[in-house]
């Protein structure tokens, strides 16, 4: 039974106040229609006996108190859904603005999910191959996974997800895949680059967009991932497909979560982000991974921009502490002319070790992988030093790790926007670089790789970068 | 059946009016859907409740159903190797019942009713008995033993105890008490969450939890019965710590609280602990491990819950005597759990939005450990011991949830972003962590790891100081203006970081080392030191000192076999003649 009120006794930012409601349920499903004839959408935050606070997807612009007419659907949010959905586009509330036909439903899926029971869960350890060397080899991806990448504003962060996007596999198998792909208020040439980017590599008849736009409402947003990851998962757990999710750009799901919190007038937490935000952002990106019995995965990339590149900003630190690791982008490296410009040492994969190795990758994957950690971490150290005290203060040893730290940058991270390197391919420039050091500063690595691994062909003398490219 | 209803809902707090003898901190029943819920706040004829499962198509007018029970856990046998959500509803189950997503309203029996258990009884008939008293054990698992006790409140003598393979509700004994009634006694007790487990009386730990680690057993330990913290920013180490302390410390029962944190960290440790094998029972890990899992995704309320339904188990196996080790991923998100509840109370909020009471939640959860004499005529002692992860937003150590439990517990590993970076795990920071245990441990340690234990410690501890210190001077001068003395600090420190301190939790030599091991490999590393610095005195220089072959052995000794501890002899034996030959 739909019930229809024209009771609205408060407007405030993105919420209404309807009242003399009966039966309205907690997060039930609103649409309400302005005087214009103009429909909009919204949800449930607050219910008691005889009054409801909606927030309203759209805004509140335009809204009146004695004409607006609320009617209460009787459902939660849902999402209509079959395999149609692949290779279209649809807004930020699910519907279709690529001039392609309604959705004919298969079923309708509350798009708040259930959690997944952890005992369900399978643990993410098949290996994808980006043939990006610094996550490949350093912060290793898995199916399954849910690996944020941290940005700030001006750093290429949409290229390295699309090339991503683009290039991921699983060595040796062939399998069904897929991407969806949410945007939250980001612009229309970002939205157009991954768009045009998709149809470039058809991509685009895989994928599934939803997109808000930084001029569409921002309470919107709210709704965009769920609608995503709602999608995600039926494709994966159901339809069998290797879902690969793109969220860009989080820090405005959280923008617009706090928008909500503030026009309801709750406690707010660091920075008026609400205490809840480390929930509310858990319940979306927990909704990756793989679930035992089931072919399926959801590998999920939020994207987020750190507002004045902060780390311990409430946005990416919260999102690290949920996610399985994170890659940071650097404006340094960026400003260096390094793409794809990871800042490796702060970045991390927490899934990396299980899905590394032999019959994974290549058994000298870790120790090499240890090694150049730490020896581009001495070399940075070292050089930070010479900055202060001039090149001569460094040891002779000091002065190998500054020297395969510059060229870790030059040849292992920077890499061409269309290069899909094989994980041979990239451990073996890691070998190539490590001949800069004296075999016994290979510490990390045991003996028999060394000698099975280690180039003998290159010189230890004068190594410069164009040495190491050859 | 009372017949109250709901009129509000906010999240995960409903507030129901018309809920006749209801009591705080009692379980109702939430909706047609039969949504479990606490009272959490009392005013007049209004219930406020938080509800464990999500309220979503919730509404008001919905009747609430009240149980007269306060929030409880069921304990008996078939709790060890479990794996339980927030209010202890097991996961393995409902996986079973309601498929790979947890739905609402879902309800299973804590502890199994149908399985037998072989029931062998240790008491007589005619055995006077008080509460806590053992009367009978049954095999939970292949290395615990559960002792079934006398249930809190009851004394008085035993008129039957059968010999028999029984169910948890079976009767296993009659006691007839003073006033001539007569008790069923069952396997099966029930214990709200809320309120500790009482025990004859504390005593001060003596013993060290030793957890195979280097940096926390040999600088910074923990005691059997004590408490310890490890805050550190995302992504340093704290969930990796832990399960290492899990699989590797010489407790008998461990209790792990996933609380408000990854789901994949669950299946890690589900798939992980059965397949290795305890290195003091030779056993698999999980047959003395019980699972609380409430990951970040799932309701908030039972979140906060979590951590008591952990507690209140751990109880009740240090009841029977055993040395239980509780570790809760993380404290941080159950304190927020606080807040968030609080928030939608619209409580009067403290620091940082969290309620005024955050403090003594904390120190009252804390002191729940301990070394105890256990209830019952036996004077059983039992410990259980805390070890809390804490999550600082930014890193920032400052905020109220790590001040408040530093505040009680009495170890403090710090981890450090700066060396998890650096890749130098774990990143417990060897400058501010600190052990308040170490004084009284220092007798044990002498007698039962090596006599100059402690001075080993601290000779390394001051080199690493001096490390420190020394690094001040290169950053502004650089390492020429060093003395070869004050090089050989720098090398000695080096090694003691990278040879002593690193571990690798992912290898399965370097995962665990014993005590003796721990003590040999720093022995090792102070002769070098000490040796080469009589050489450095009659002019050698480091260089010479650096390249002598016995450093890769140091080097490398971390991976020698447990089996194989002959060895650190004969490497002792190379320091010496080698530093000696650098004079020749
Ligand atoms: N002792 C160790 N040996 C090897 N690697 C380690 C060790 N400790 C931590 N690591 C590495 O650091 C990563 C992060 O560790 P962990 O997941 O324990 O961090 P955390 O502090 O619990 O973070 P969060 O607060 O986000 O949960 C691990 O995935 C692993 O790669
Ligand atoms: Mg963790």
């Amino acid at each position: 039974m739909i019930k229809e009120y024209l009771t609205i006794s408060d407007v405030a930012g993105p919420l209404i106040v309807v009242e003399k409601t009966i039966d309205v349920k907690y997060q039930e499903l609103v649409e309400i229609e302005l005087s214009s004839g103009e429909i909009r959408r919204g949800q449930v935050l607050e219910i008691t006996e005889d009054k409801a606070v909606v927030q309203v997807f759209e805004g509140t612009r335009g809204v009146d108190v004695s004409n607006t007419q609320v009617r209460f659907l009787g459902k939660v949010i849902e999402l209509p859904i079959s395999l149609d959905v692949l290779g279209r586009i649809f807004d930020g509330s699910g519907r279709p603005i690529d001039d392609g036909p309604q959705i004919i439903a298969e079923k309708k899926l509350d798009i708040n999910g259930n959690p997944i029971n952890p005992y369900a869960r399978d643990y993410p350890n098949n290996f994808i191959q980006t043939g990006i060397s610094s996550i490949d080899v350093l912060n290793t991806l898995v199916r399954g996974q849910k690996l944020p990448i941290f940005s700030g504003s001006g750093l290429p962060h949409a290229k390295l997800a699309s090339q991503i996007a683009r290039q991921s596999k699983v060595l040796g198998k062939e399998e069904k895949f897929a991407v969806v792909f949410a945007a939250m208020g980001i612009t229309f040439e970002e939205a157009n680059f991954f768009i045009s980017d998709f149809r470039r590599t058809g991509a685009i008849e895989k994928s599934v967009m939803f997109i808000n736009l930084a001029n569409n409402p921002a309470v919107e947003r709210i709704i965009t991932p769920r609608m995503a990851l709602t999608c995600a998962e039926y494709l994966a757990f159901e339809k069998g497909m290797h879902v690969l999710v793109i969220l860009t750009d989080m820090t405005n799901y959280c923008e617009a979560l706090r928008e909500v919190s503030a026009a309801r007038k709750e406690v707010p937490g660091r920075r008026g982000y609400p205490g809840y935000l480390y929930t509310d952002l858990a319940t979306l990106y927990e909704r990756a991974g793989r679930i035992k019995g089931k072919k399926g995965t959801i590998t999920l990339i939020p994207i987020l921009t750190m507002p004045e590149d902060d780390k311990t900003h409430p946005i990416p630190d919260l999102t690290g502490y949920i996610t399985e690791g994170q890659i940071i982008l650097s404006r340094e490296l960026h400003h260096k002319g390094i793409y794809p410009p990871i800042n490796v040492l702060p970045s991390l994969s927490r899934l990396k070790d299980k899905g590394i190795g032999l019959n994974k990758t290549r058994e000298d994957h870790a120790n090499v992988m240890n090694q150049l950690f730490a020896s581009y971490a001495r070399g940075k150290e070292a050089k930070e030093l010479a900055v202060i005290l001039g090149e001569a203060a460094l040891t002779e040893i000091d002065k190998k790790y500054v020297k395969l730290s510059d060229n870790f940058e030059e040849v292992f991270v920077k890499q061409g926007e269309d290069e899909n390197r094989t994980i041979e391919e990239s451990l073996d420039i890691g070998w190539k670089l490590l001949t800069i050091l004296p075999k016994e500063e290979l510490k990390r690595i045991k003996d028999k790789f060394i000698e099975k691994y280690l180039p003998t062909d290159i010189t230890t003398e004068d190594k410069n970068i164009n040495a190491i490219k050859d | 059946m009372e017949t109250a209803k709901i009129i509000k809902v906010a999240g995960p707090v409903v507030v129901a009016s018309g809920l006749k003898n209801a009591k705080m901190y009692d379980v109702v029943k939430v909706s047609g859907q039969k949504l479990i819920g606490e009272i959490i706040e009392l005013n007049k004829d209004l219930a406020t409740i938080q509800v464990y499962e999500e309220t979503s198509g919730i509404g008001p007018g919905e009747p609430v159903f009240s149980t007269d029970m306060p929030l409880s856990v069921e304990l008996g046998p078939g709790l060890i190797s479990s794996i339980y959500d927030g209010i202890q509803r097991p996961l393995d189950i409902l996986k079973s019942t309601s498929g790979n997503f947890i739905t609402r309203g879902a309800e299973a029996y804590a502890v199994d009713r149908k399985k037998k258990w072989d029931f062998e009884p240790t008491s007589k008939k005619g055995d006077k008995v008080i509460s806590g008293d053992i009367i009978g054990s049954v095999q939970e698992s292949s290395v615990v033993k559960q002792k079934i006790m006398i249930p809190y409140g009851i004394q008085g003598e035993i008129k039957e105890i059968y010999k028999d393979k029984f169910t948890v509700t079976d009767t296993i004994a009659l006691i007839k008490d003073q006033e001539g009634s007569i008790h069923e006694i069952k396997m099966l007790q029930k214990w709200p969450v809320r309120e500790p487990r009482p025990f004859k009386k504390k005593l001060p730990p003596i013993e060290p939890l030793i957890t195979g680690q280097r940096t926390i057993d040999m600088l910074f330990p923990i005691t059997k019965g004590g408490t310890a913290c490890i805050p550190g920013p995302f992504g340093s180490g704290k969930t990796v710590v832990q399960h290492q302390i899990s699989k590797w410390c010489n407790a008998e029962i461990i209790l792990f609280i996933g609380c408000g944190e990854r789901g994949n960290e669950m299946t890690d440790v589900l798939l992980e602990f059965p397949e290795l094998i305890d290195p003091y029972s030779g056993k698999p890990l999980m047959e003395r491990t019980i699972l609380i899992a409430n990951t970040s995704n799932m309701p908030v309320a039972a979140r906060e819950a979590s951590v008591y339904t952990g507690i209140t188990i751990a109880e009740y196996y240090r009841d029977m005597g055993y040395n239980v080790a509780l570790i809760a991923d993380s404290t941080s998100r159950w304190a927020e759990a606080m807040r968030e509840i609080s928030g939608r109370l619209e409580e009067m909020p403290g620091e940082e939005g969290f309620p005024a009471y955050l403090g003594t939640r904390i120190s009252s959860f804390y002191e729940r450990s301990g070394r105890a004499k256990c209830l019952g005529s036996d004077d059983k002692e039992g410990t259980l011991s805390i070890v809390g992860a804490v999550s600082p937003p930014g890193g920032d150590l400052s905020e109220p949830v790590t001040q408040n439990t530093l505040r009680t517990v009495q170890v403090f590993w710090s981890l450090q972003d700066r060396l998890a970076y650096k890749r130098h795990f774990p990143a417990i920071d060897w400058l501010t962590s600190y052990s308040l245990y170490l004084s009284g441990l220092t007798e044990y340690y002498n007698k039962k790891i090596g006599e100059e234990y402690m001075e080993l410690r601290n000779k390394s501890m001051a080199l690493l100081q001096e490390e420190a210190e020394l690094e001040e001077i290169v950053r502004l001068v650089g390492v020429d203006a060093l003395s070869t003395h004050e090089k050989l600090v720098l090398e000695t420190a080096r090694s003691i970081r990278e040879d002593f301190l690193l571990q690798d939790a992912f290898d399965s030599t370097d995962a665990y080392c014993s005590t003796k091991k721990q003590f040999l490999i720093l022995k090792l590393i102070m002769m070098f030191h000490e040796n080469a610095e009589k050489v450095i005195e009659d002019g050698v220089t480091i260089e010479k000192i650096n390249a002598l072959p016995v450093k890769a052995k140091i080097i490398r000794a971390k991976y020698i076999e447990e089996k194989n501890l002959k060895t650190f002899n004969e490497i002792e034996k190379e320091i010496i003649s080698q530093i000696s030959s650098t004079t020749d």
